[in-house]
C-alpha cells in the first residue's frame, strides 16, 4: 500500500508533447510509472516516443484518455497561464487525481480551480507550483528524482521540493511508502492535513515526518489534527527561522505577516501536539531514524 | 506587490470606485501647483509611504492655500515613517466626514478562498477593532468562482449592519472593489476609511492594494507600479538577471537550489553562527534546478558584491540536476567571473549532495579552486561557512 499512487496508477500527462512535459515523462516511464497517454488537441491521434521502445499515445482531451486509457491520474506540466484550463479540462472529465507541477500560477486561477475541484466532488488536486509524489518502487508522478530513495515505512509530506528530497535522501537506507510534495502556493489543492489523514490510514506507513515552512497557518492547523487523530509517530521540520518578515522567500506563499506562521510559532504547536521536531533537515532525519528503529 | 495609496486610487478610480481628486507630488512647488488645481478650500497633503500609522507619525496634514501645502509637504517630504523615507505626497481634495466605515476583500489562505470583511466602525487600526470589540467587524466568506455579486453583498452589508439609507451606496461600491480585487488579480483591497460624506455620498478615502506577480503576464501596465527606487540595488540587479534573491543583513552568503532548502540553509547557517561570533546569512538566493554555469556566475557575482559578505555557501541537493552538472557549473562559473575581471578572493563553502554526488565532488577537488572547500554534509558545511565568515571579518 501507499496514499495516493500505487503500481495500479494509470497517468495521463497534460503537456506531454512540450519539451518540461516530455523530460519528466521519461523520468517517470523509468522509475517505473505507467505512462498510458498525452493530452494535445493539436497533436490528438500523433504518439510521443521514449526510450526503450515506449510508445505514449496523444489524445484531442482529457476525457477521451481516461475513456481510451481508464487513466486515473493526470499530471498537469503546462506554462502556468494555461494551468487554469487544463485543471479545469482534468476536473470537468473526472479524473480521480491532478497533480499540478507548474509554478507561478496566479493565485486567482488557483482559487478557482480549486473551488472547481471542491465542487465536482470527484477529483482531489495536489500542487501547483509543486514536485509531485512519489511511491517507491511502484509509481512516480511528478519530478521528484526515484534514485534518491527506496521502498519503506515511513511517509512525508512537504512544502517543499528540496527540502523532500533532502530527507528522502538522508533515510534512504529506511525508505518511504509514499512521499508528497503539496507545494509552497499561498492556495494549494491538498494540505498537510489530508496527507496526514491518509498515511494515518494506510497501514504500510509506520511512521510520517512533515515538513513545514513559514506562511499561513497549515502547520498549526496540522498539528491540531494530528493530537486529535494521528496515531502513528511524527517528526517535524519547519524552514524559516531566519526569514525576515514582509519578504517573499520563493514560494509565493512562504511569506511572515505579523506575529502568525513564524517558524517558531509552527514549531511550538507542532511540538505541543507531541511532534519531535528537528532543528536542522539531518536533525530530522535523525529523530526519524531513533523512532524507525524503536518499532 | 504592495501598492502606494494614490496607486491603489487611480486603480478604484479607474474601475468607478468614487474616490476623490488627487494629484501626487515630489517637490513643496509640486504639491503648491497641485493644491492650486483642486476644488474646494482645503487640501489634504498625505505621506506615500506603505506603512500604517501614517496620521499619528505627521504624515497626514491640512492646508487651506498652496502655499499651506507647500509648508505642509515639506515637512512631510523631510519624514521617515516606520524606516521608510517619504519621497512622495500626494495631494487630495478635503473630504466632509459624516461617518467612516471600513471594507476589505483578501485572499483567505487558511480558507482557500476570499474573504470580505466590513465594519460600520472605520477609521481606526483594523487589527485593533478585531481584536477588540470583534462582533463590530463581519466576516463573511467569498466564493471564489461566484464572487461578490449583488446578493453577496446584500449579504456582507446586511452583516456589517449598515444603516438602510447607504446599504445601496455600499452594495454597489463593494461590486465595484470586488472587481478592482477579480480584474487586477489583487491579493489584498482594503478601503480604510469608506466614508460617507456630509452630503451623503460614499467615497473610498484610503486605500490599500496588493497585486499577484505571478498573474503578471497578463496585467502588462502593473509592471509600472513596481517601486524601483525603494528596492535594495542588489536586488534590482538581482531581478535584472531573473535571480530569486533577498539581501539580508549577514556576512555569510548563501547559493542554494529550491526555496526550502535555501530558507533551510538560512536557518541551519545562523545556527552554526552561535558558536562563531554570530555569523549570520547574508542573502537569499534560490538559483533553481537548472544550476547551469551562467546562473551560478551571476549569482555569485551578485553575493561578492554585497562587501559584508565574507564567505559563501553554496549548497545544492542534486535531484534531476546531477551534482557533476552543478559541480561543472561552479567550475566555469569561476572562469567566467575571472574573465569578467571579479575574480572569486573570498572562501567558498561547498556541500553537494544527492544524485551523482561522489562525481560532482570529484570535478570540484581536481579543479582545485583557490579557496573552494567541500564539506559533505549541510550542518558541517554550514558550521565552516559562519567559521569563515567569523575570520574574514
Amino acid at each position: 500500500m501507499a496514499i495516493f499512487i500505487d503500481e495500479n496508477s494509470k497517468v495521463i500527462v497534460q503537456g506531454l508533447t512540450g519539451s518540461e512535459g516530455k523530460k519528466h515523462a521519461q523520468l517517470m516511464l523509468k522509475s517505473g510509472t505507467q505512462i498510458v497517454g498525452g493530452v494535445n488537441p493539436r497533436k490528438a491521434g500523433t504518439t510521443v516516443e521514449f526510450e526503450g521502445g515506449v510508445s505514449v499515445p496523444v489524445f484531442g482531451s482529457v476525457a477521451e484518455a481516461i475513456k481510451e486509457t481508464g487513466a486515473d491520474v493526470s499530471v498537469i506540466f503546462v506554462p502556468a497561464a494555461f494551468t487554469k484550463a487544463a485543471a479545469y479540462e482534468a476536473i470537468d472529465a473526472g479524473i480521480p487525481l491532478a497533480v499540478v507541477i507548474t509554478e507561478g500560477v496566479p493565485v486567482h486561477d488557483t482559487a478557482d480551480f480549486y473551488q472547481h475541484a471542491v465542487n465536482s466532488g470527484t477529483t482531489r488536486l495536489i500542487g501547483p507550483n509543486c514536485p509531485g509524489l512519489i511511491s517507491p518502487g511502484k509509481s512516480n508522478v511528478g519530478i521528484i528524482p526515484a534514485s534518491i530513495t527506496g521502498a519503506g515505512p515511513i511517509g512525508l509530506v512537504s512544502k517543499s521540493g528540496t527540502l523532500t528530497y533532502q530527507m528522502m535522501y538522508e533515510l534512504r537506507d529506511i525508505g518511504f511508502s509514499s512521499g508528497v510534495g503539496i507545494g509552497g502556493d499561498p492556495v494549494i489543492g491538498t494540505t498537510h492535513i489530508d496527507a496526514l489523514a491518509a498515511f494515518e490510514a494506510d497501514p504500510d506507513t509506520k511512521a510520517i515526518v512533515m515538513i513545514g515552512e513559514i506562511g499561513g497557518d497549515a502547520e498549526e492547523r496540522a498539528a491540531a489534527y494530528i493530537k486529535e487523530h494521528v496515531t502513528k509517530p511524527v517528526v517535524g521540520y519547519v524552514a524559516g527561522f531566519t526569514a525576515p518578515e514582509g519578504k517573499t522567500m520563493g514560494h509565493a506563499g512562504a511569506i511572515v505577516s505579523g506575529s502568525s506562521g513564524t517558524a517558531q510559532a509552527k514549531k511550538e504547536a507542532l511540538e505541543a501536539a507531541g511532534v519531535k521536531v528537528g532543528k536542522t533537515p539531518s536533525e530530522t532525519a535523525q529523530l526519524m531514524r531513533e523512532i524507525v528503529s524503536a518499532l | 506587490m504592495d501598492l502606494y495609496e494614490y496607486q491603489a486610487r487611480d486603480l478604484f478610480a479607474a474601475h468607478g470606485v468614487p474616490v476623490l481628486d488627487a494629484v501626487v507630488a515630489d517637490t513643496p512647488e509640486q504639491a503648491a501647483e497641485a493644491a492650486s488645481k483642486l476644488e474646494g478650500s482645503v487640501v489634504v497633503v498625505k505621506a506615500q509611504v506603505k506603512a500604517g500609522g501614517r496620521g499619528k507619525a505627521g504624515g497626514v496634514k491640512l492646508a487651506k492655500s498652496p502655499e499651506e501645502a507647500a509648508e505642509r509637504a515639506k515637512d512631510i517630504l523631510a519624514l521617515t515613517i516606520k524606516d521608510l523615507p517619504v519621497r512622495r505626497v500626494m495631494v487630495t481634495q478635503g473630504a466632509d466626514i459624516a461617518e467612516e466605515y471600513y471594507f476589505s476583500v483578501l485572499l483567505d489562505r487558511a480558507n482557500r478562498t476570499y474573504l470580505a470583511m466590513a465594519s460600520r466602525e472605520g477609521g481606526m487600526e483594523i487589527e485593533e477593532l478585531a481584536v477588540e470589540r470583534p462582533e463590530a467587524l463581519a466576516r463573511i466568506p467569498v466564493d471564489a468562482i461566484t464572487g461578490i455579486d449583488a446578493a453577496k453583498a446584500q449579504e456582507i452589508v446586511d452583516a456589517a449592519g449598515f444603516a438602510e439609507d447607504v446599504k445601496p451606496q455600499i452594495i454597489e461600491v463593494i461590486q465595484k472593489l470586488w472587481t478592482v480585487f477579480k480584474s487586477e488579480d489583487a491579493t489584498l483591497v482594503e478601503v480604510n476609511p469608506l466614508i460617507k460624506s456630509g452630503d451623503g455620498k460614499i467615497i473610498a478615502l484610503d486605500g490599500k492594494v496588493s497585486l499577484d506577480e505571478n498573474a503578471g503576464f497578463r496585467h502588462p501596465g502593473h509592471e509600472e507600479l513596481a517601486d524601483k527606487a525603494a528596492a535594495d540595488p542588489l536586488e534590482a540587479k538581482a531581478k535584472e538577471k531573473n535571480l530569486n534573491y533577498v539581501k539580508l543583513d549577514g556576512n555569510v552568503g548563501i547559493i542554494g537550489n529550491g526555496a526550502g532548502l535555501v530558507m533551510s540553509t538560512l536557518d541551519v547557517v545562523a545556527y552554526a553562527g552561535e558558536n562563531f561570533g554570530g555569523s549570520k546569512p547574508a542573502n537569499f538566493l534560490d538559483i533553481g534546478g537548472g544550476a547551469s554555469a551562467e546562473v551560478m556566475a551571476n549569482g555569485l557575482e551578485i553575493i561578492l558584491s554585497d562587501p559584508q559578505v565574507k564567505s559563501v555557501f553554496v549548497n545544492v541537493f542534486g535531484g534531476i540536476t546531477a551534482c557533476d552538472a552543478v559541480a561543472n557549473g561552479i567550475v566555469q562559473a569561476f572562469a567566467l567571473l575571472e574573465s569578467r575581471g571579479e575574480a572569486v578572493t573570498r572562501p567558498l563553502v561547498v556541500r553537494l549532495d544527492g544524485n551523482n554526488a561522489e562525481l560532482g565532488r570529484k570535478i570540484l577537488t581536481d579543479a582545485k579552486l583557490a579557496g573552494l572547500e567541500q564539506v559533505d554534509t549541510m550542518d558541517g558545511a554550514a558550521s565552516r561557512a559562519a567559521e569563515l565568515a567569523a575570520k574574514g571579518a
